[in-house]
């Protein structure tokens, strides 16, 4: 049987998703980017290779900011822009979506659709509160793992209004509420609430949000955030099962659709190439653009960073 | 001999430099804005200043340095603030130490004396009406050339076959003009401009349309917008935006004079959105978004500065416009803290939007199942 690979290459984390050609799930893996895309990515493809023998790879896809990265090192067949990608993972998992809520690591967006197309979408622009990373150092700093964060939300019955306008207010928002003694169950809560209303009035600002809500992303597994919006949205907000690598999903269905007939995939043992990066300043104007050299086992393959084009072409 | 210097404003710096040489001037020719250019201006400007106030003062104290001694600008009557961004220039600038003399452009219409007064302080050769008459026919051509070699890039990009043939043309036709002497070359320049386009190998198909609006600097000046029309074009779509350097001349100088308020049907189709003037191009912003809907564009892109006043209110008017005409709607914000890539990836997002909007409007058409529609490339 064919199958389907899709990669995102996030701030945070970077996933892998193998669809059959029916487009169901058979492999799903999220890792930590932790600024080291390249391992990230062949990590997982090592991953995936355990069982290489079962995956008849036809076409691959990617997306997220290290979409071009990704692209090189597997060989992809399509690189899209995320919020294609999300717009189109949601609309596999729940046909009637009208409302896809995404938070990654570092970015959030909304994605309005109609009648099965993208109308509309919006991503925050000068603000990263509320996402992924935030809720993270928050989270560090109570001392509380970031899986139980949401529950702590939970049991909250009296949530503390917590400034949410900006990352740094916040922060110094709840420690002040901290010192004054309030709960920490009502802190967090509070804190959700304030990501929310941050959230719907910077992201979601102008945007009708109308039912089905669906809500991705790895922020999305926060079930205090899933409660905050639905308190602040008066309707039912759904998670899908695999919520986290939804982006993933979607270039794993965008490169099924393109239907190309040989794939440009290099196969598992991409894992075992060697891969490296350095960039060097261009000297040609006084933008000195950083120009970085992706290599394979030395030769350079790819580049990028130059705002003029004029290293883009590769000599052999 | 003054040694004269202007902000950068695209391949029309070249035809400046001529025109004031011709005037008996030496020129300090302004560099193409980059990153160091912005840091320049974005330290010494205040903070909330708008993107193109930051990089021409950048521009400034570059040709200063480089030796100008006098600084030609164009003033303005507000209410948007640039009009005052020249007096507020110089301040900063010999605040710095500077010594220079800024002259200022106003529009003729309600600054006759003014005006001349300071084109007087431009002319440092002796001039008959034979002369003027023609440095200003050569000079009206030269711009109307520019600008119809960018039409041509704009239009011809996204049928390209060889990838980046076009950007070549284009950089071709702007060294060709930047070269002509005298009326009679930019005529024989005009022939093979036409004949470099038809040269290219195009594809035979209709590509998405997307018309460009917002404030004159960002949209004109591609080192301001992030070069937003040639990503476009890479990815297959027309671009065209609303303005044009020698139009804008053409209205803001000429048309002025004899008090015509410039571009009255943009003006007239805006009005039931945006009965005020509130300065700047808000309201041309949202009369060529509709221009562009009549014109059976897929899309709108909105370019301003971050902070610019007549945007923001042109901005919370154009989804409304956008929606009724049934035209898709990207607002994109510019300033130093713009980043090339995440403007990229809301782009090609929209692109995508765009193209599966057409494929379902389509499909409508002949009555199809439309769900599933999910993408149109």
């Amino acid at each position: 049987m064919a199958h389907y690979l899709g990669i995102d290459v996030g701030s945070v984390s970077t996933n892998l998703v193998i669809l059959d050609e029916y487009g169901d799930i058979k492999e799903a893996i999220y890792l930590r980017t932790q600024g080291q895309p390249i391992k990230a990515i062949q990590e997982g493809l090592k991953i995936l290779s355990k069982n290489a023998k079962n995956w008849d790879i036809r076409g691959v896809g990617t997306t997220g900011s290290g979409r071009q990265l990704a692209a090189v090192i597997a060989g992809a067949d399509v690189v899209k822009n995320e919020i294609t990608a999300h717009a189109v993972a949601a609309m596999k998992e729940i046909p009637d979506v009208r409302t896809v809520i995404e938070i990654g690591g570092q970015d959030s967006k909304i994605i309005i659709l109609r009648d099965g197309v993208v109308t509309d979408f919006a991503m925050n622009t000068v603000c990263a509160a509320g996402t992924g990373s935030f809720l993270d150092q928050q989270a560090n700093r109570l001392g509380i793992p970031i899986e139980e964060f949401g529950y702590y939300a939970l049991r909250s019955r009296n949530p503390v209004r917590i400034a949410g306008r900006c990352a740094v207010f916040a922060e110094s928002d709840m420690i002040h509420k901290q010192q004054l003694g309030y709960k920490v169950e009502d802190i967090i809560r509070g804190l959700c609430q304030a990501l929310v209303r941050n959230y719907l009035n910077n992201v979601g600002k102008g945007k009708e949000i109308l039912p089905r809500v669906v809500f991705q992303g790895g922020v999305a597994a926060n079930v205090g955030m899933k409660a905050a919006f639905e308190e602040a949205l008066g309707m039912e907000v759904y998670v899908p099962k695999y919520h986290n690598v939804m982006g993933a999903i979607g270039a794993a269905l965008l490169a099924k659709e393109a239907n190309v007939e040989r794939t440009k995939f290099r196969g598992f043992d991409a894992s075992e190439i060697e891969f490296t990066a350095d960039s060097f300043e261009c000297k040609g104007c006084s933008n000195h653009c950083e120009v970085v050299n992706i290599r394979m086992e030395g030769k350079v393959i790819a580049r990028w960073g130059d705002r003029c084009n004029r290293w883009k072409v590769i000599d052999d | 001999m003054r040694k004269v210097s202007f902000p950068y404003v695209g391949n029309a710096t070249i035809t400046f430099k001529k025109l004031m040489n011709a005037f008996g001037n030496e020129v300090v020719l302004p560099r193409r804005p980059t990153e160091e250019t912005l840091s320049l201006g974005t330290k010494y400007a205040p903070e909330f200043a708008c993107l193109p106030f930051k990089i021409v003062l950048g521009t400034y104290i570059e040709a200063l340095e480089a030796g100008a001694d006098t600084l030609v600008s164009t003033g303005g009557v507000g209410p948007c603030r640039a009009g005052l961004y020249t007096t507020l220039h110089e301040k900063i600038l010999k605040s710095l130490g500077y010594e220079f003399e800024m002259i200022t452009l106003e529009p003729p219409g309600r600054h006759l004396k003014e005006l001349i007064a300071s084109i007087k302080k431009l002319v440092n050769r002796r001039l008959t009406f034979a002369d003027y008459y023609r440095i200003i026919r050569f000079v009206w051509k030269e711009l109307q050339l520019l600008d119809k070699a960018e039409k041509l890039s704009h239009k011809i990009r996204p049928l390209e076959v060889k990838k980046g043939e076009t950007t070549k043309t284009y950089r071709k036709c702007a060294e060709l003009i930047a070269q002509a002497k005298d009326y009679k070359d930019l005529l024989e320049i005009e022939r093979e401009i036409e004949l470099l386009y038809e040269k290219i190998e195009k594809k035979d198909y209709d590509p998405l349309k997307i018309g460009i609006v917002g404030e004159v600097y960002v949209v004109i000046e591609p080192a301001a917008n992030l070069e937003i029309e040639e990503m476009l074009g890479d990815l297959g779509v027309y671009a065209e935006r609303s303005m044009f350097l020698a139009s804008y001349t053409f209205y803001n100088a000429v048309m002025d004079l004899f008090r015509m308020p410039g571009e009255r049907d943009v003006k007239k189709l805006a009005s039931p959105y945006f009965k005020e003037m509130c300065g700047g191009h808000g309201r041309e912003s949202v009369g060529n978004a509709i221009l562009f809907a009549k014109r059976g564009f897929d899309g709108v892109i909105q370019l301003s500065p971050f902070t610019c006043i007549p945007e923001i209110v042109a901005k919370s008017i154009l989804p409304k416009v956008c929606a009724e005409y049934d035209i898709g709607f990207l607002p994109v914000t510019l300033d130093e803290q713009t980043g090339k890539e995440g403007l990229r990836t809301r782009i090609e997002a929209f692109v995508d939007l765009l193209a599966a909007k057409r494929k379902h409007k389509a499909m409508n058409k002949k009555g199809d199942v439309v769900y599933g529609t999910l993408l149109g490339h």
